[in-house]
């Protein structure tokens, strides 16, 4: 991916963007399309899926099996750079008074988390903008599903999502024509479909940001750009260099084919085409800087490879660092005007942080035993999930939980290797051709059901700046503080419930022990790697960071643009709003450009 | 592969011979298992937070091996008693398992250097056991002595400490080689596994796997 040196940069640009992944990538393909002049920093190094993602290697070509190490702790070919839960030199803290802790994950790359994430791409539902309304708890959105379903139309149709339209309560459905076909149901799906009728939970196919076909160039770009054929012809053009899944390698490792979405391949390529945009990498960024009527006028960053800080000077600045770095950036700048940071008159800066709720359980199936081979590889991630299926047993108050879990659904014959592929209480006492034939006997005949489900935002979980701990550039460090709510864990022991009956009704046994209490099997916030929120969006500058494009109250020319604004965190993976939210913002801003007004 | 000359040392990567020399005198000894002094990994570099992933690595690349030539006999025996030549496919040590425990108990990691302790205890006490038993060592006996030895180790609730830990190691090593054999083409061949490969199209299981599992499938 072409990037700049400092030396090279202009004057003075548009607008300055804090990092490439979803929010930022989405940004920038908006506004440079739109002939704005924007500057991207990148925290880490640049990174060409095309060249160095490992298609095809197999475990044994890997070191150690390609098992996960602190170096690399979703495994050697996870395509995160120099990140994970650490990031060399660059520490977050913890409350030490709180038993509860939060995990981050950072990528130090060109476009960031979205070159490893599961692509699952849902959309909000309308409760989902009004979840205070509903049940009295968290946050109303200062928006509604209605405005923001233009968006989630039109990033659907860039990225390519594939899926189904089930018309179920709270999970919308896409406009004819814009979801790509979903792929089969694998053998643990369906058995999972089957038991879920018996049971009342539906399953059909997720929606995934994975080419199950090619895009189609000649018409899409017409329909996300009308009356501009430079910008239809620029990303039709970048359309053509995706192919569709060829049904290989795990999504995570990154495409080098572009048959999924990650920003390098899909927001970046088109945004660099316009000639608009400059991307500066290894730029770690301290603050936005104000002039003296309080308005953003650039970004202070310090240039990693030289160890020197620079600046960027623009007309506006775009946060989309992830929620937990904006909120970094946004506490330490500080100045006469903003003494606890800018953007924070209302205190609010770094509140109501959420994670998805996660938890697991999987079990052994013993119809699924001694199957023929089956090449299950598929998409490369995840076929089929249930949306969440409570909503009137809530609203009755039938549940001691008040949001929903949707459920993802694992298993099947993956790519064996690194570690056993078979659990061990399988094959205990078992050696030479007994062990191989048992092997092949169990291998496959998992199934593995995740919740990953609403977490309420409360006053405990937030994050501020640690007041003596600084990265090794200076720059002081968030500490986090953590603590989920009964709503939380009572989900997880619903979900461990709901998960037996599921593998009882296909004939299988649970796995482990059952669980006491959720915060046996809850996974530690930011686990999930959904952290949101931070910089919440509202009705008043009282009580919110942001306004309802995303713009904050304090500094008009200044917008938060990864999922920071989030007023809650639906169950619903939130890549795709960020992203929907990020191209309405960038309109909003082309629009205050036209005006004269940034 | 085999650069073994003398039975004595260690074998090597080439390129962190000078490198491994210099930590190896530096490093400090861990705490054996079954009080018997074991070698202690070097120390030794992993490969970073951001090694070139999209390349093919085989053991060594990284970090040296620091297997004796004696302890990889005997990891080549006990594997391929473990996982044997058959109708399933070939035996460990022909698809490279013995070179896969030695790169994993030399490896700088947390995890690796503490299954270091467990393996190489666990080697010294079946060479010991062998030796008590049979007057040599476990790469130079019999497959039924072999198997005499082995049957012991599956048996569970060992009330003997030194064969509790023993029967321990035995279960550890042997998720080791499964993990290492079913890394390979070979290894996937035996289990079943037969992705990994470019299709135009994902038909999803075949009609007498949906009929096996009584179901139907529900895309079309």
């Amino acid at each position: 991916m072409p990037t700049i040196p400092i030396s090279k940069a202009k004057a003075k640009y548009d607008v300055a963007i804090v990092g490439s992944g979803a929010g930022g990538g989405q940004m920038a393909y908006t506004l440079t399309l739109a002939g704005l002049k924007c500057v991207m920093l990148e925290a880490g190094r640049s990174y060409d899926p095309a060249t160095e993602t490992p298609m095809f290697n197999r475990p044994d070509q890997a070191p150690l099996g390609g098992t996960s190490t602190p170096d690399k702790p979703m495994g050697f070919w996870d395509s995160t750079i120099d990140g994970g839960w650490e990031v060399p030199g660059e520490p977050y803290t913890q409350d030490s008074k709180n038993e509860q802790q939060f995990t981050w994950w950072r990528a130090r790359m060109m476009g960031g988390r979205t070159n490893h994430w599961g692509r699952i791409s849902l959309r909000n539902g309308p409760y989902d903008f009004k979840p205070y309304s509903r049940d009295g708890l968290g946050f109303d959105w200062p928006i509604s599903y209605e405005e923001v379903e233009p968006y989630y139309n039109k990033v659907e149709m860039l990225i390519g999502v594939f899926g189904t339209n089930t018309g179920l309560e709270n999970t919308p459905n896409s406009p004819p024509g814009v979801l790509l076909p979903p792929p089969k149901g694998r053998a643990s799906d369906l058995l999972t479909q089957k038991a879920g009728r018996k049971l009342g939970v539906p399953v059909s196919p997720i929606h995934r940001a994975v080419l199950t076909r090619p895009l189609d160039a000649d018409n899409i770009p017409a329909k996300l750009h009308p009356n501009n054929p430079w910008a239809q012809k620029i990303v039709g053009d970048s359309m053509r260099r995706r192919a569709a899944c060829f049904w290989a390698t795990p999504c995570g490792r990154g495409c080098s084919i572009g048959a999924n979405y990650q920003s390098t391949t899909v927001h970046l390529p088109p945004a660099l085409a316009t000639g608009n945009l400059d991307i500066i990498a290894d730029a770690h960024v301290r603050e936005v800087t104000t002039d003296k009527n309080g308005k953003a006028n650039g970004v202070l960053f310090i240039d990693k490879t030289t160890g020197k800080e620079e600046r960027v000077n623009a007309s506006a600045v775009v946060l989309a660092a992830s929620s937990g770095e904006s909120v970094r950036i946004l506490l330490n700048s500080k100045s006469a005007r903003h003494p606890d940071g800018i953007a924070n008159f209302s205190g609010k800066v770094g509140r109501y942080i959420m994670d998805t709720v996660g938890s697991s359980l999987s079990g052994q199936i013993p119809a699924m035993e001694n199957l023929p081979p089956q090449n299950d590889d598929g998409a490369g991630g995840s076929h089929f999930y249930s949306p969440w299926w409570l909503y009137k047993e809530q609203l009755a108050g039938k549940l001691d939980f008040a949001r929903g879990y949707h459920i993802e659904i694992g298993g099947g014959r993956k790519m064996p290797g690194g570690n056993s592929p078979v659990p061990s209480d399988y094959t205990r006492g078992l050696y030479g051709s007994k062990l191989k034939e048992e092997a092949r006997r169990y291998y496959g005949s998992f199934v593995g059901l995740a919740c990953r489900g609403e977490m309420i935002p409360n006053e405990n979980s937030f994050a501020e700046l640690d007041p003596s701990v600084k990265d090794k550039w200076g720059v002081p460090v968030l500490r986090w503080h953590w603590k989920w709510t009964d709503h939380e864990l009572n989900m997880a022991m619903h979900a461990e419930r709901t998960f037996a009956e599921i593998i009882e009704t296909m004939g299988g046994k649970v796995r482990g022990t059952p669980a006491k209490t959720g915060l046996d099997i809850i996974r530690a916030g930011g686990n999930v790697k959904h952290e949101v929120g931070g910089a919440r969006m509202g009705e008043s500058r009282k009580d919110s960071v942001c306004n309802k494009w995303s713009q904050t109250w304090d500094v008009d020319n200044l917008f938060l643009c990864d999922a920071a604004p989030f007023a809650s965190n639906a169950d619903k993976n939130p890549t795709l709003s960020i992203m929907a939210l990020s191209w309405r913002c960038a309109d909003h801003i082309i629009e205050r450009a036209k005006q004269g007004n940034i | 592969m085999d650069m073994e000359k003398n039975d004595s040392l260690p074998r090597l990567s080439r390129r962190d011979v000078i490198k491994w020399f210099a930590a190896a005198a530096a490093a400090s000894q861990v705490a054996p298992f079954l009080s018997l002094a074991q070698n202690a990994p070097p120390a030794a570099q992993g490969y970073g937070t951001d090694p070139k992933v999209a390349g093919v690595f085989k053991a060594g690349d990284f970090w040296p091996l620091t297997l004796t030539s004696a302890q990889r006999k005997t990891v080549t025996s006990l594997a391929d008693v473990i996982l044997p030549a058959d109708s399933l496919g070939p035996a460990a040590s022909a698809v490279r398992v013995p070179d896969y425990i030695d790169e994993w108990v030399s490896a700088p990691y947390p995890k690796q250097k503490k299954d270091r302790g467990t393996i190489l205890g666990g080697l010294k006490w079946i060479d010991q056991e062998s030796n008590k038993r049979f007057k040599k060592g476990f790469a130079n006996i019999s497959a039924k002595q072999q198997t005499a030895i082995c049957d012991d180790l599956c048996i569970q609730n060992h009330k003997d400490s030194d064969l509790k830990k023993a029967a321990s190691f035995f279960r550890s090593f042997t998720g080791l080689c499964m993990g290492a054999y079913y890394s390979t083409q070979e290894g996937w061949k035996a289990i079943g596994y037969i992705g990994n490969v470019p299709t135009a199209t994902f038909d999803g299981p075949s009609q007498e796997v949906l009929d096996k599992l009584g179901v139907t499938q529900t895309v079309s």
